[in-house]
């Protein structure tokens, strides 16, 4: 019973976590009326695929993967995915930025940044 | 020189977009000439490339001089290049249509940013066609889609800048599940380069690793396919986007979407998976048939050109959707020319859309009667486009359906392939819909505008024209280009 | 913000320590953590802090909207000019080992792949500091 437990929850504690964070981040992202709320909930989202990443990458024992004077005899985490990352996190950055723009757009535009009030307008228009 | 083909295919369109942003800095008007060379010399190295390809085999070039699966190759095969020479052939016509339209419809000091961020979306397509690793495909993918938000906000209408967010907001959960089907994959095989995956995929098909990251995979591509249910960003994109704009992302970006889909689906995940073990390609099937009757209905039902040519490409993408729900040789070899025949079908009628504006200034179609009679040229290529679009023989629309029915027929789908003639016969009704009312329409809503439209500029009426009688010619001799889509669809299958 | 001094002073202390960690990152990316895209961040960072203390006209007057355009171009054309270079000498594209072995100077791999970060920093820094500046300045013109 307690074996169950732990197999299914406590060791892979790391996967409930990300995902856990990716609902989260899709709740804000569909729920929420302000459009910055909604950007907010994508990095979240984002954060979270990036959590998964980094998270898989571990090996136990393992130290950061920066040589040591030992060179390659020493255990090190896999590298692969934290560069995988590095590119990712460029990527979400560029998208918040556009989506940022834009919203200072649809402001300056319609004077609404809540989506509700923004279809009307838009409607309206 | 000619073994660098595919890399300087990259690397040089990257260093014409700084040029372009700096020789825009100093004088606008150089913009559009070293974006046309650019595109030009594009479009000849990949008719060098699928020439090469089509007589020695598989292209493979690693970056860096790092052999895979621990480097990052770039892989033409016969699908590769065949897709890689329809875009650039597309894009191509494009820009020579774009510079009148781009005169028009986008304020002067956005221009060299529009032509900078326009080099950027080709080139990140064209990345995203001949990488052979799958996290690159992701780099580029997104390369392509930060540039096409960018650019449907370019319009000077403020509808885009929502519309240009709804698709920020669905490309990047798409994105983020794509990016998710990639870890688990790396997670299950250890590896990112797709003929590896290939490989070392078969030994763990049974976990649910691999089944998640199938999953995930395909939805996000879904998303940026626009298959029926998720195509919600679609209108309002291609309705609100420029109309240079939308003649690119509704012909390229659409179709290199579709061939990330098949990529993954049929070389990384080979048809034994998709087939025998996960066995999804009934509920493809189906769903596809939803999205080719649903799109052509919603299609009829519009009232503005842009946005019923909209529903129109959600109902082509159900076609080629359907190949890959069948899965035999006939039906993909169907799909395959299918890809090639809607672009240059959706790109002449998305031309003649941008025309009537350029004209017009709308594209509602009350305010377009008996358009026929300033604009004959246009509504002639409309027309035969159109006929094309429905599937009347020679045309290419009538070659990609048959091989879809045939392909249908020899699964033993009978109802599957009767709702294609189904959707043929809804096609009419949309495309008959705009005939009607440009040649046989009443003029009393002449006097409300001032002055009668004549046709349009040549830079713009050329590829039109052009696209118009490709969609005839390459209909007529469809055996040429089957021999380049015959050995592609056999290495999807997993032929030779 | 530009009224107090405790925020100014602070600030004018910590910009140029801020530059310098930047550099340091850009640098060291090849043997530890690091690279061109985090230190351009933090090279950009110093110029946001500018932004947020002392307004937007203090850093237009240091990195005006030319400049920026430079940076953003000078780093890639490094980048893709390496590239391109390696290419010329007969290797694939990126491949530092043939202008090693053809110039023989020793440990050429590793200062090409500091010369690319340090390409990539430069673009970085400018874009950021381009992002910020325009969403600063509301109807000001965008690169």
């Amino acid at each position: 019973m307690i074996e169950a437990f732990y197999e299914l929850f406590l060791s892979r504690y790391n996967y409930w976590m990300a995902i856990i964070l990716m609902l989260i981040g899709l709740y804000a992202l569909i729920a929420k009326q302000n459009l910055v709320k909604k950007l907010i909930g994508l990095n979240i989202f984002q954060t979270a695929i990036f959590l998964f990443y980094i998270s898989f990458a571990e090996v136990q024992g393992g130290t950061a993967p920066i040589y040591l004077p030992e060179g390659v005899d020493a255990l090190y985490v896999n590298p692969l995915p934290h560069v995988l990352i590095l590119t990712a996190i460029v990527v979400g950055v560029s998208v918040t930025a556009v989506g940022l723009s834009l919203i200072v757009r649809i402001y300056e535009e319609y004077g609404v940044i809540d989506e509700d009030d923004l279809m009307q307008v838009v409607r309206g228009r | 020189m000619i073994d660098h083909l595919p890399v300087l295919l990259i690397a040089v369109p990257i260093l014409s977009a700084l040029l372009i942003l700096l020789a825009g800095w100093y004088d606008r008007r150089f913009c559009y000439p070293i974006s046309l060379i650019t595109i030009l010399l594009q479009f000849g190295a990949a008719i060098a490339i699928l020439l090469e390809v089509m007589r020695e085999g598989t292209i493979r070039y690693h970056l860096g001089g790092w052999a895979p699966p621990l480097g990052i190759e770039l892989v033409i095969d016969s699908f590769n290049g065949f897709i890689l020479a329809v875009i650039l052939f597309l894009s191509a016509a494009t820009v020579v249509y774009a510079r009148r339209s781009v005169e028009k419809e986008i304020d002067p000091e956005k221009r060299i940013s529009f032509y900078v961020l326009f080099q950027l979306l080709v080139t990140g397509l064209v990345g995203m066609t001949i990488t052979g690793d799958i996290f690159n495909l992701y780099v580029f993918l997104e390369i392509s889609s930060i540039a096409t938000y960018t650019l449907i906000a370019s319009a000077r209408r403020p509808r885009s800048y929502v519309a240009s967010f709804n698709y920020l907001v669905l490309g990047s959960i798409a994105a983020g599940f794509i990016l998710l089907g990639i870890g688990n994959l790396y997670v299950a095989t250890g590896t990112l380069n797709m003929a590896d995956l290939a490989l070392l995929l078969p030994a763990s098909y049974g976990l649910a690793t691999v089944h998640t990251a199938f999953l995930f995979l395909l939805i996000g591509f879904s998303i940026k396919v626009a298959f029926f249910p998720l195509h919600l960003w679609l209108p309002d994109a291609y309705t609100e986007a420029p109309s240079a704009v939308t003649v690119l992302i509704s012909t390229v970006m659409a179709k290199v979407s579709v061939y990330a889909l098949f990529r993954i689906v049929f070389t990384v995940f080979t048809t034994a998976y998709v087939i025998d073990t996960f066995a999804v390609t009934g509920f493809i099937l189906f769903i596809a048939t939803v999205a080719i009757i649903a799109g052509a209905v919603l299609a009829i039902a519009q009232n503005d050109l842009k946005r019923m040519l909209a529903y129109s490409s959600i109902s082509q993408i159900g076609y080629i959707m359907f190949a890959l729900g069948v899965a035999n040789q006939l039906a993909l070899e169907g799909g395959l020319l299918h890809i090639l025949g809607h672009a240059v079908m959706k790109g002449c009628l998305f031309m003649v859309a941008g025309l009537i504006i350029y004209r017009m200034g709308t594209s509602q179609l009350s305010d377009l009667k008996g358009v026929a009679k300033t604009m004959p040229i246009s509504c002639a290529a409309f027309a035969l486009a159109g006929a094309s679009m429905i599937g009347i023989p020679p045309t290419i629309g009538f070659m990609s359906k048959y091989y879809l029915v045939l392909g249908a027929f020899e699964a033993g789908q009978w109802i599957y392939a009767a709702v294609l003639l189904v959707g043929s016969l809804l096609a009419a009704g949309y495309i008959w819909r705009f005939i009607e009312i440009a040649y046989f329409g009443d003029h009393h809503s002449e006097d409300r505008r001032p002055a009668p439209a004549r046709e349009g500029p040549v830079s713009m009426l050329v590829p039109m024209v052009a696209l118009a009688l490709l969609c005839l010619f390459l209909g007529v001799f469809v055996e040429v280009v089957m021999e380049a889509v015959r050995p592609a669809a056999m290495l999807l299958l997993g032929g030779a | 913000m530009r009224e107090n001094v405790v925020i100014r002073t602070v600030s004018r202390l910590a910009v140029p320590f801020i530059q310098v960690f930047a550099l340091y990152v850009i640098v060291h990316g090849a043997l530890g953590a690091g690279g061109g895209f985090q230190g351009g961040v933090a090279f950009a960072s110093s110029f946001i802090l500018m932004i947020v203390a002392f307004g937007l006209a203090s850093v237009r007057k240091r990195l005006s909207n030319k400049w920026i355009v430079v940076y953003s171009v000078l780093g890639i054309t490094i980048y893709a000019g390496i590239g391109l270079l390696c290419l010329f000498m007969g290797g694939n594209y990126l491949e530092y080992g043939v202008i090693e072995a053809i110039l023989g100077i020793p440990h050429l791999h590793g200062y090409l792949l500091d010369a690319v970060e340090i390409g990539i920093g430069i673009t970085v820094m400018a874009v950021m500091t381009s992002i910020l500046c325009d969403m600063a300045d509301k109807g000001g013109e965008s690169s």
